[in-house]
């Protein structure tokens, strides 16, 4: 009882963990080089085609960022769950 | 065969699509009419989710307002595809593994009382009708354009037929509409962008020419540059700067992501799929359904920029195609011969005295009945702004929907967009409508006002409260309070970021959280909100009074940090939750015992 709960807690601490890092990945993506950042990105950083940086961000690269994200979220939390399954049991 | 044949041909082979869809698919039991019993594949809810989530403000105006504000319009972009992310990392997985139907259901046993289900219902209403609205207008700007119709019977057209395989099908139903509404969407946007591309930028991926260079004039220059070129020329700011402030496009993002994130339809979506893994395969299918059309609205917005001021400006009025007449005609589209030399000038406000408006009139055009201009166009009987040489009025509308005729497009390629465009309106209606009527049924009847109810008897509620929130809805249609489409919905953005999305997160994350904390909390963020939407959308405030710069679009953000605030400070003051309740969230954080179905209630 005692392990599945150490078990437990160990999944949520790294479910926040991804979470978390995921979180800051969107917020630097969207707000960062698209709002935040973006005249600094539209000089200094290459233009993507023709678009400048922080332009293209706001308009196209966040929103495939975002799919990316998602992705990650996606095997990334399927093996912290396989991990919580294999801890529980060696509980058993 | 001419356009009508087309657009017949079209919208009423869709129609008997969903129609049969919705029919065949029809809801037996509430866990059917709720969550369509809860085996829905992945895929299958991924497209239906993009369906449900893509409004008609999305396909009709989003393209239109980034026409017009250009960097402005990326608040949009990144809100609404953003604030996915946060829902599918923060709360779907979770409310999924909770397991029940709606989520006031979560609210409710959440925070153990029947006050806090109660102002989570009130909120999941008002949402859903600030919303629904904009879906209606949606549908009979579609139908009027269609038909020549007025806009007012339109929209009770389209209401008739949501209320018909929404109210009929339930969840179950309008799953599988929504599948085959996505569809029709997917290939409605991206066709006309396709072959815009190809005439303007001699690229067949509008994505790649809208970075590409622009092929179709004298010589070739980078296509935004040329954007920023004519805009300039023109009086308005560069196309890739935009006019919004920095705090302001901050707060609006802001609120559009979390408003994402708490919005009871899309929420509910995900209860349709089987286990918490399932939510997120669903959840990427649905972005990337999502990003299809998102990643080629941009594109829309500026190719069509260039195709109306090349069509348009500077012309006589007798040499405009015919399209525009037509446009004209609904009163989406006017003109003004300020000068009177016969030939229409679009300026933006860097042309005018004051430097600071280009309107062409007060307000949205009404015409003199049977009266001819000079050059033979409709006469205005709105009162005309002088101080600046604009004489085009457009609405945001009109550019996804004159785009098409701009491009030169084949008819079928236009009647598909129209089947779109109503497609788009009428799978977020259903949705909504719902969320609605499960709201009054099951939350609001079953939960508070009469427990007893049984299976059937709920069903029938369910029906009744979507008719009734289906004619509110159709009126303000009709009366829209706000003057375009995508505004209407940033609202309900804003509602739900200062309401659901604050409270949910709460729920999951914090295990402190208690029923005194939320509801106070709650009501602080969402009467914030409304007051100030309400002070500036209907009593006269004008823009110098905005708090801190921030728009009523972006004010939801502050009234999320409010109610954050609130709810926090309360908490130090009043009891813990019971046992049973940090039980409850302990359980929701974990994926165990994942296989159950949604539950029968």
């Amino acid at each position: 009882m005692e392990k599945t709960k150490i078990a437990k807690g160990r999944y949520w601490k790294a479910n926040l963990r991804c979470v978390g890092l995921l979180l800051v990945i969107w917020f630097v993506t969207s707000f960062g080089c698209g709002i935040l950042f973006r005249d600094w990105l539209d000089e200094s950083f290459p233009s993507v085609g023709s678009a400048p940086f922080g332009f293209w961000m706001a308009q196209q690269g966040s929103i495939v960022s975002f799919v990316l994200i998602l992705l990650g979220y996606k095997f990334w939390m399927e093996r912290i769950e396989a991990k919580l399954k294999q801890d529980e049991e060696e509980t058993r | 065969m001419t356009q009508d044949t087309w657009n017949f041909i079209f919208i009423g082979l869709s129609f008997a699509l969903y129609i049969g869809i919705a029919f065949r698919q029809r809801a037996g039991s509430t866990s059917e009419y709720y969550t369509a019993g809860g085996g829905v594949s992945p895929f299958a809810n991924g497209m239906a989710t993009a369906a449900d989530w893509m409004s008609a403000a999305t396909f009709i105006s989003m393209a239109g307002s980034l026409a017009i504000g250009g960097y402005d319009g990326s608040r949009f972009l990144m809100g609404w595809t953003g604030g996915f992310v946060l829902l599918t990392v923060l709360m779907v997985p979770f409310l999924r593994k909770f397991g029940k139907a709606t989520v006031p259901d979560f609210i409710g046993d959440r925070y153990y009382s029947k006050a806090a289900r109660f102002v989570a219902v009130i909120c999941a209403i008002f949402i859903c009708l600030t919303y629904i609205m904009g879906q209606m207008r949606g549908v009979g700007l579609v139908f009027s354009q269609l038909f020549g119709i007025e806009i007012a019977t339109g929209v009770i057209v389209g209401g008739a037929i949501v209320f018909f395989y929404a109210g009929l099908g339930g969840m179950k139903g309008i799953t599988y509409t929504q599948v085959a509404q996505y569809c029709v969407m997917a290939f409605a946007y991206t066709i006309p962008a396709i072959f815009i591309a190809i005439a303007l930028t001699n690229n067949f991926i509008p994505q790649f020419g809208f970075i590409g260079y622009y092929t179709s004039g004298e010589e070739v220059v980078p296509f935004l540059e040329k954007l920023n070129t004519i805009n300039t020329d023109l009086g308005f700011s560069k196309y890739t700067d935009g006019s919004l402030s920095k705090i302001d496009m901050f707060c609006i993002t802001a609120a559009l992501m979390c408003g994402t994130a708490g919005l009871p339809h899309v929420i509910v979506r995900f209860f349709t799929v089987k286990n918490v893994k399932a939510v997120r395969t669903s959840a990427c299918w649905t972005l990337t359904f999502i990003a299809v059309i998102y990643l080629t609205a941009p594109t829309i917005g500026a190719f069509s920029r260039v195709n109306l001021i090349e069509n348009l400006n500077n012309k006589s009025y007798s040499d405009t195609p015919a399209w525009f007449q037509g446009f004209e005609e609904t009163g989406q589209m006017a003109w003004v011969d300020k000068n009177g030399d016969g030939k229409i000038q679009y300026w933006g406000k860097g042309k005018s005295e004051s430097g600071k408006s280009g309107l062409v009139f007060v307000g949205k055009p009404t015409f003199e009945k049977g009266a001819k201009g000079a050059s033979g166009e409709k006469v205005v009987t709105n009162k005309v702004v002088t101080e600046n040489p604009n004489e085009l009025y457009f609405g945001n509308d009109v550019m996804v929907m004159a785009n098409p005729y701009m491009g030169g497009l084949p008819k079928w390629a236009i009647a598909l967009l129209m089947a779109g465009c109503i497609a788009a309106a009428l799978s977020t209606a259903a949705g909504l409508l719902l969320v609605l009527s499960t709201s009054i049924s099951h939350d609001l009847m079953k939960k508070i006002v009469k427990p007893d109810l049984s299976d059937k008897e709920e069903i029938k509620y369910a029906r009744f409260a979507s008719l009734g929130a289906l004619l509110v809805a159709m009126w303000f249609g009709i009366n829209p309070p706000s003057t375009f489409v995508a505004k209407t919905v940033a609202f309900a953005f804003g509602l739900a970021a200062s309401s659901f999305f604050p409270t949910l997160l709460m729920g999951i994350f914090s295990r402190k959280m208690n029923k005194e904390g939320a509801i106070a909390g709650m009501i602080s963020g969402i009467v914030f909100t409304m007051a100030y939407i309400i002070f500036f959308q209907f009593m006269g405030g004008t823009k110098d009074q905005y708090f801190l710069g921030i728009s009523p679009e972006g004010i939801g953000f502050l009234g999320m940090i409010i109610n954050f605030v609130v709810a926090f400070s309360v908490v130090q003051f009043t009891k813990a939750p019971p046992k049973e309740v940090t039980e409850l969230i302990d359980n929701v954080r974990y994926p165990g015992g994942q296989e159950t179905a949604a539950q029968d209630h």
